[in-house]
């Protein structure tokens, strides 16, 4: 059993801030890291590893930088990585970012079992891509997954998150999943991982090396363009009181607030 | 250094910094060099994101972008009206569509054009009507048993396959967990663009001025920034939008409007549902009508207990950022904001929560915004009609304690 998880790096959004005079963002010092619900779908994947002693393949699109999380990823367990990086994938909206993808899982095998995405990536949170990859692959798309189970046919069971609660379905391999954090628990990489990882070739391709279409790659192959972009509309606010010194003052003006509008307080 | 989507001129550039002063993401910098008197601005391939602020903030015309084929469809005419694809569970549409509906019918009158919507199902009875009601001058309706249930891959196909018989300009979906799925496989299969969770969507001239095309805005790049994005070149032009974040028309019963049934021919579904496990106590945020957030403020989980306090008494729910869902504290059902759910209740309490977009963004319209927190700069303040600098564990017990006090002369009158 082969199975295939792409990978991507992120910002850590949390340490992402907006220069209050020039209303751009600070990028400086803000460090990289592997996609949370990346993390969960590599999980899913060394465990179908542990249980049945499939290849684990990791695939990332990204600048040079982006090795990184590849070799975190041999660390904690994958048996191999690629990373796809070149200039012609620059500015790839999620229809080109899945071409490319898909041009580099069908080099490495044209028939993985299995291809695993978190559910979304949490720079970009369009949870577009995973989708486009199983319809550029032709492999049937399943969402949200929360619990996977793979009989020794192919056949898998899976629950998946769906907004009115968890939908269980069966299916039969090959698949394109996307994995919810309920999924997994990620596991440490070890120091002898590390050891490891750190001496294992990452693979480098650039869009010559899949064979990928130029037209279908990056700007050229995207068909959203960003026309604009600006700081979010600065809103004024309402009243602000100052309760630092003065608890109770505080208290008083929502209570007060609440009873004006009727907000759960007669 | 990369090579970079964008080209400046260094016969036409001035050295003005006006273009390295608009870019969001600091990658114009301006260098000396010894052939010219002025400075020469120059772009880092690796962090520009060709957002187009550079080209469109030189006064001298001296950034263009570099782009060497253009890809797309050649008959742009042949694609027309505006549609709504109608979101049914169980055989009811879903809010999100209505509120679709109201936004998509003023950009139909804007455009020119009809309203229709794409309604997918199996015994949906007087569905289309309310559709029509809800603004739809068309809905094509696939009423056949393959599609009672949601699948992936036959959704993919049945929506695909009318798009491509009826080619539409423009095609809106909720965000919900059933449109952030098969709609993207869609857009794949169309080969066209697809903008998630916008925020707002206009028709408006395109930049060459030609034409008029769906403005999609949304928070992007990861981080405090807006976008307008647009599908120039392919069609038809895609989003999708999350629950709430529009409001829905009164419906109209006297509107009149075309119901067209369609049969189509589908392949057999990838998966086979055989449990859809239903939990009638599970937390609806969406639903709500007093919200009680709590944010990294809170510090531990156990301080949620504050916010279960208050939202308890005033019956409500209790609400998170995703710091508190990343740190554990919470589960991901209460989570609001961007990566979580899109409210609007009645009363949005904020306790420690500074307010990043993706959050403001998932709760700025709720019809009244109270908001505690200790640092007088948070972003919160912005959008609440009352703001509260404080530390919310002084505040929070002593708002459940004059509430109580409230209560109890309510029912001592």
């Amino acid at each position: 059993m082969h199975v295939i998880v792409c990978i991507k790096q992120v910002p850590d959004s949390t340490k992402i801030s907006i220069d209050p005079v020039t209303k751009t963002l600070m990028r400086e010092g803000v460090e990289s890291i592997l996609n949370p619900f990346d993390e969960y779908a590599l999980e899913v994947a060394l465990r179908i590893k542990d249980e049945k002693g499939a290849r684990v393949t990791v695939v990332s699109m990204g600048p040079p930088q982006a090795t990184a999380i590849i070799r975190e990823a041999l660390a904690r367990g994958a048996d191999d990585g690629v990373l796809l990086s070149d200039r012609a994938f620059a500015g790839a909206d999620t229809l080109a970012t899945a071409y490319a993808l898909t041009t580099a899982i069908q080099k490495i095998n044209p028939r993985p079992d299995l291809v695993l995405f978190g559910k979304q990536a949490i720079d970009g949170d369009t949870a577009q891509v995973g989708p486009g990859v199983s319809e550029d692959l032709g492999f049937p798309l399943v969402t949200y997954v929360r619990d996977l189970k793979i009989a020794d046919d192919g056949t898998y069971t899976v629950e998946t998150v769906m907004d009115a609660g968890i939908d269980v379905l069966e299916g039969k391999l090959p698949a394109v999943m996307t994995v919810v954090k309920e999924a997994a628990v990620p596991r440490f990489a070890t120091l002898a991982g590390w050891v490891r990882a750190k001496r294992a070739p990452v693979t480098v391709w650039t869009a010559k090396d899949t064979g990928a279409d130029p037209a279908r790659l990056g700007l050229n192959g995207s068909p959203t363009k960003v026309v604009d972009t600006f700081p979010p509309p600065v809103k004024t606010g309402g009243r602000v009181v100052d309760a630092s010194k003065d608890p109770a003052a505080g208290v008083a003006a929502i209570v007060a607030l609440m009873k004006e509008k009727k907000l759960g307080v007669a | 250094m990369a090579d970079a989507p964008i080209f400046i001129d260094p016969e036409k550039c001035k050295g003005c910094t006006k273009c390295v002063n608009n870019c969001p993401f600091g990658a114009l910098s301006m260098e000396t060099r010894p052939e010219r008197k002025q400075k020469l601005a120059v772009v880092d391939g690796g962090a520009c994101r060709a957002c187009n602020k550079c080209v469109t903030s030189c006064p001298f015309k001296a950034i263009t972008m570099v782009e060497t084929e253009k890809s797309g469809v050649s008959d742009l005419a042949a694609y027309k009206d505006i549609w709504v694809f109608a979101e049914q569970d169980g055989g009811k549409v879903l809010d999100v569509a209505f509120e679709l509906l109201a936004t998509g019918r003023k950009l139909a009158d804007k455009r020119g054009c009809r309203l229709c919507a794409a309604l997918l199902g199996h015994n949906l009875g007087d569905e289309p009507k309310r559709l029509i009601a809800g603004g739809a001058d068309v809905v094509y309706v696939a009423d056949q048993p393959e599609l009672a249930q949601y699948e992936a891959n036959v959704y993919t196909e049945a929506l695909s396959k009318l798009i491509e018989e009826h080619k539409p300009e423009v095609v809106l979906a909720g965000a919900t967990g059933v449109g952030r799925a098969f709609f993207a496989r869609v857009a794949t299969r169309c080969r066209t663009g697809l903008t998630a969770d916008c925020t707002r969507l206009e028709i408006a001239p395109s930049p060459d001025g030609k034409t008029m095309l769906l403005h999609q805005t949304r928070p992007a790049f990861g981080g405090n920034i807006m976008a307008t994005i647009m599908t120039p070149d392919h069609r038809p032009q895609m989003s999708t939008v999350r629950p709430k974040v529009f409001k829905k028309a009164e419906p109209d019963f006297s509107r009149k409007g075309e119901i067209k049934p369609e049969v189509l021919e589908l392949a057999k579904a990838c998966t086979r549902l055989v449990k859809a496990i239903r939990d009638p106590n599970a937390v609806n945020i969406q639903d709500a009508s007093i919200i009680v957030a709590g944010g990294r403020g809170l510090k531990k989980a156990e301080n949620f207990a504050l916010c279960e306090k208050l939202a308890k008494m005033l019956g409500g729910v209790v609400g998170c950022s995703r710091a508190c869902v990343d740190a554990g504290w919470i589960d991901v059902a209460h989570q609001v904001g961007q990566t979580g759910k899109t409210v609007c209740p009645k009363l949005y309490l904020a306790c420690g929560i500074s307010g990043a977009i993706q959050h403001l963004e998932g709760m700025k319209s709720s019809d009244t915004i109270i908001a505690i927190n200790s640092d007088p700069n948070a972003p919160i303040f912005g959008v609440a009609d009352l703001g509260i600098v404080g530390d919310v564990f002084e505040i929070l017990p002593q708002l459940i304690a004059a509430l109580e006090k409230e209560t109890a002369k309510q029912e001592g009158r």
